[in-house]
């Protein structure tokens, strides 16, 4: 079935109107031991997602966009503190909450998918515990219904013969499959949301693709919302509805994708378009983008990408510009004329 | 234009498991029957997915591995064949760049002897010479002369890459294997380095071996394209023209897999069902049939041969005499 | 002849992640019980107020000052032959530390160089080379030293050797594993692609990049060969008297303890504890400190 077919009107059709999760100035930082070095990895983000609906978040290294899935779920390291702002899930302030509070949260509310599905499955474990376990530590399920309800599970991943692969072991199957493993142990408490980061970075591209297409029903038949975590637009193109750029903890641009893709208003988002190679114009020289990714232990004045951008002024390298909406539903966060000033 | 290098029925087959006492055991075919061309001042492309062999092939080629069948032409000489002074000079003329930034360089050398270690282990040259030669090649990837007297670990991924490039423009090789070159990098650093490359291709007439997941950069990268199945290669062609209107049902399916650059772009979804097999335990006849959309009967018996469809080589018995009537691909596939 | 438009040229700027290795966090204490040892091992002959070997017999059995009896002529006390127990204690950190480092070292040389060549050629000399480490590791490390004491005869370069002989595989079979993570590492690859010989490689390339893990291994093994010494010494095998060494000053205390002379043993007892649990605090630190995987933010 073609895909693409206007995803905007079909997130709309899908969503109430209320946001599932709102993200309100959100800060993230790390101090080092000595408490010398403080790194600020999510630097005032604000950002919407509603249910059934799928939100993109592309950076590169170092633009924070692991921590703020960290962030969200409350599972940052030991030298990681969210200072300032809120997380409101349905109302709820997850910043506020306390540690049991989280637990009952991660798992049935929000779920997360990471990259690496090895390091995601315990290797002493069959695959039937695992997909069990948040049903029995959430519901209170007995094992034997619990293990039920994980072979469904499994034959929703579209996982072949889900009856023996629940009793075997992480080590016998593929790549792919452990993938489609952990996304079944993410869905198994019907959560509202779900984060995935780069979960497919490590798949083959047949592979993924089938597991992209299994993530879209998943969506579809759950009404799920999606965050997705990638450094690749092509994601991003494929799967999402919204889309927020970031870069070096903040986000500098976010709207619907269609538009951002139509009309990129940032400089950094035209760039990073630019540069990626197209296989519907092969043979167009590809547009570099200068310098390197910012090292987030020592940002400098003003914008972070003004080191790089081919339109920085004055202004930009002494003050951070403020988010601005240059039309309904965007955002944008640079001191250019928005949407006037647009490639 | 002149060919460089030539596989010819080139094959790589491993001993898996040992039986007990030394016999029987289980033989991995990481590569079986290939043949392919390069072409002086060209780029060929090889893609395929896990346990295709394209890692292998890049092994074989750059003599880290010795071929069990078939052979390789390097100016049309079959390099078993070679002497000494031969051999050496094939080493000399064909260097590579691989993955990881990180891991390509030497944590404990400093730039000059990394970049300049080809020169010393293959020629006598005076120091000052080398020294010479080690700044012109810092200039040539767009590095400052400083750089020479750093470490590793004082430069960026992308810098990294390019000192790995340096390094492997030493000797002034004639081919160049890249594999996955800049899957390691940050998306923004990409286009620098794909830049590079096509840059000194021109101005160096390197012809280059390029290895990627990433189709579009292989498409852009490439003048023709190779793809590779479990150790065969299925389709090759130019590279333009096989992106756009792919021969085989795996190439169709791949390249239907590829992200898209654009929410609007449309494309036929190919979903294939199944796992990429093991290379332990390939499929008999062709080894796409268990997965092909358009299996036909013989498709499990008999391995179809390669053979050349509108400029194109095609393995695939859609395209055998005989077989059924084929017009054009795109209306040949149903929408799915 | 750049090709590159200056626009591509990349700057160098200040490089990433370019955090200098802090070392400012060194256990404290442990150093410096190690460099007083070591100071003392230097400096015994300016430092000990008594000649440790000489000893007058009217003297013999004195406590140490705090006790009755004591005097400040003997600090610490004397042993059975009236000798200053204090000196002979700072003479035998001679011992301790010159059989120590040495031994380390020998058998850290040979294990290493076993160990890359074993590692990188592979194939029957590797398992010849492994299979003889196992061998020798399947004898128990002291009483094979005592059988090469018993033949060689004691002395203190003999123990060195033996010592030496007795640990190296420890680190052979350390390195090995290293060395073929390494020689998998594309930068040894490349060099191969550029046309270096084996010998280069292994010197050049994998070399220095175990170089780490064997200091490791050496100050984990200072423990443990200074423990050995003093056992070898115990047993009387070992450093032959009357030179001082710390394990037969225990030995020969011992006889002492039934009667309640407990500061024969307590004292080199003492040294010899503080000596092994600094050399393993400060192994361990070291040992994290330059593995990058282990080191924190």
């Amino acid at each position: 079935m073609p895909f693409g077919t206007s995803p905007v009107s079909e997130a709309a059709a899908r969503s109430n109107n209320a946001p599932l999760l709102e993200l309100q100035s959100l800060s993230t930082h790390y101090v080092s031991a000595q408490g010398t070095r403080v790194v600020r990895a999510v630097d005032d983000v604000s950002l919407t997602v509603r249910s059934g609906e799928t939100l993109g978040i592309v950076g590169e290294s170092g633009s924070g966009k692991s921590t703020l899935a960290l962030t969200i779920l409350r599972i940052l390291p030991m030298a990681a503190r969210i200072v300032s702002g809120k997380m409101m899930l349905d109302g709820e302030d997850l910043v506020e909450k306390s540690e049991t509070e989280m637990q009952h949260i991660r798992g049935k509310r929000v779920a997360m998918i990471l990259q690496d599905p090895m390091a995601s499955l315990n290797p002493l474990f069959s695959i039937g515990d695992q997909v069990a376990e948040p049903i029995r530590v959430h519901e209170g399920e007995s094992r034997k219904n619990a293990w039920q309800r994980a072979i469904g599970l499994l034959k929703s991943v579209r996982i072949p013969s889900p009856e023996t692969r629940v009793t075997q072991y992480p080590h016998e199957m593929s790549g792919g499959m452990r993938q489609r493993i952990v996304g079944a142990i993410g869905i198994s408490c019907e959560p509202r949301l779900l984060i995935a980061d780069e979960p497919t970075t490590s798949l083959d591209l047949t592979i993924q693709a089938q597991y992209l297409n299994l993530l879209r029903d998943l969506q579809r038949a759950h009404n799920l919302a999606l965050i997705f975590i990638t450094h690749n637009l092509g994601i991003v193109a494929k799967m999402c509805d919204q889309l927020a750029v970031m870069y070096a903890g903040r986000v500098v641009e976010s709207g619907p994708v269609t538009e951002i893709f139509n009309k990129p208003v940032h400089p950094y988002t035209q760039a990073l378009l630019n540069s990626i190679p197209r296989m519907d114009d092969v043979d167009r020289r590809l547009t570099a983008i200068e310098g390197q990714p910012p090292d987030l232990a020592s940002l400098p004045q003003g914008c972070s990408f003004a080191a790089r951008c081919p339109r920085a002024f004055d202004r930009c390298r002494v003050e951070v510009p403020p988010e601005t909406r240059p039309s309904p539903g965007r955002t944008v966060r640079c001191w250019l004329d928005g949407a006037t000033e647009a490639a | 234009m002149t060919a460089i290098l030539e596989a010819v029925s080139l094959s790589k087959h491993f001993q898996a498991q040992r039986g007990f006492f030394g016999g029987g055991g289980s033989v991995v075919r990481a590569v079986d029957d290939i043949s392919f061309t390069i072409e002086q001042g060209k780029t060929l492309g090889v893609v395929g997915e896990s346990g295709c062999g394209k890692t292998t092939t890049a092994k074989l080629v750059l003599g880290l591995e010795q071929p069990t069948g078939g052979e390789i032409r390097f100016e049309g000489k079959d390099i078993r064949g070679l002497d000494a002074a031969g051999r050496r000079h094939y080493r000399k003329s064909i260097q590579a760049v691989f993955q990881d930034p990180y891991a390509s360089l030497n944590p404990r050398m400093r730039i000059s002897s990394i970049i300049s270690e080809p020169l010393t282990t293959n020629e006598k040259l005076p120091a000052d010479e080398v020294r010479r030669r080690v700044l012109n090649l810092l200039d040539l990837v767009g590095l400052p002369s400083r750089a020479a007297d750093l470490f590793p670990h004082e430069f960026s991924c992308g810098q990294r890459q390019r000192i790995a490039i340096a390094r492997a423009l030493a000797l002034s090789p004639r081919l160049i294997v890249l594999d996955e070159p800049v899957s390691a990098l940050d998306v923004s650093i990409r286009a620098q380095i794909l830049n590079l490359l096509r840059d000194l291709q021109a101005e160096l007439n390197l012809s280059y071996l390029f290895i990627a997941h990433d189709l579009a950069a292989v498409a852009h990268m490439s003048h023709d394209i190779v793809v590779m199945y479990l150790g065969r290669i299925v389709e090759s062609g130019e590279a333009r023209k096989l992106a756009r209107e792919p021969k085989h049902p795996y190439t169709e399916a791949l390249f239907s897999a590829a992200l898209p650059s654009h929410p609007d772009e449309r494309r036929e979804e190919i979903i294939l069902p199944g796992e990429v097999p093991s290379p332990l335990n390939p499929p008999s006849g062709c080894r796409f049939h268990p997965r092909c959309p358009q299996a036909m009967p013989q498709c499990g018996e008999q391995v179809p041969e390669l053979a050349a469809v509108h400029g194109r080589m095609v393995s695939c018995h859609l395209y055998s005499p005989g077989a059924r009537p084929v017009t054009q691909p795109a209306e040949a596939f149903p929408n799915a | 002849m750049a090709v590159i438009t200056p626009a591509d040229t990349v700057a160098l700027e200040p490089p990433r992640h370019r955090t200098r290795m802090w070392w400012g966090d060194v256990p404290k204490i442990p150093l410096i019980i190690l460099g007083t040892i070591a100071f003392l091992a230097l400096f015994a002959n300016f430092i000990a107020p008594h000649n440790p070997e000489l000893g007058s017999l009217s003297q013999r059995f004195k406590p140490p000052f705090w006790l009755a009896k004591g005097s400040y002529t003997h600090l610490l006390g004397t042993d059975q032959l009236g000798r200053d127990v204090l000196s002979r204690l700072i003479f035998g950190a001679r011992v301790s530390m010159v059989v120590g480092f040495t031994a380390v070292l020998f058998a850290g040389t040979v294990g290493t160089v076993v160990g890359i060549v074993s590692g990188y050629l592979g194939g029957w000399v590797d398992q010849v080379i492994m299979r003889l480490t196992d061998t020798w590791l399947a004898l128990p490390a002291l009483t094979f030293a005592i059988f090469l004491a018993a033949i060689v005869g004691p002395s203190m370069w003999n123990i060195v050797i033996i010592l030496g002989l007795t640990y190296w595989t420890r680190y052979a079979r350390v390195i090995r594993g290293e060395v073929l993570s390494l020689r998998e590492r594309e930068f040894v690859r490349l060099a191969i692609v550029a046309g270096c010989s084996k010998w280069t490689i292994m010197l050049r390339h994998i070399l220095p990049n175990v170089l780490n893990s064997a200091i490791v291994i050496g100050t984990l093994m200072l423990g443990v060969v200074i423990i050995a010494e003093a056992s070898l010494s115990f047993l009387g095998v070992g450093v032959p008297p009357p030179q001082p060494a710390w394990g037969l000053m225990l030995s020969d205390g011992k006889q002492g303890l039934m009667v309640g002379y407990w500061w024969l043993t307590i004292f080199p007892g003492l040294c010899i504890m503080l000596m092994v649990l600094s050399a393993n605090i400060l192994g361990d630190w070291l040992r994290v400190k330059l593995d990058p995987q282990l080191r924190q933010l």
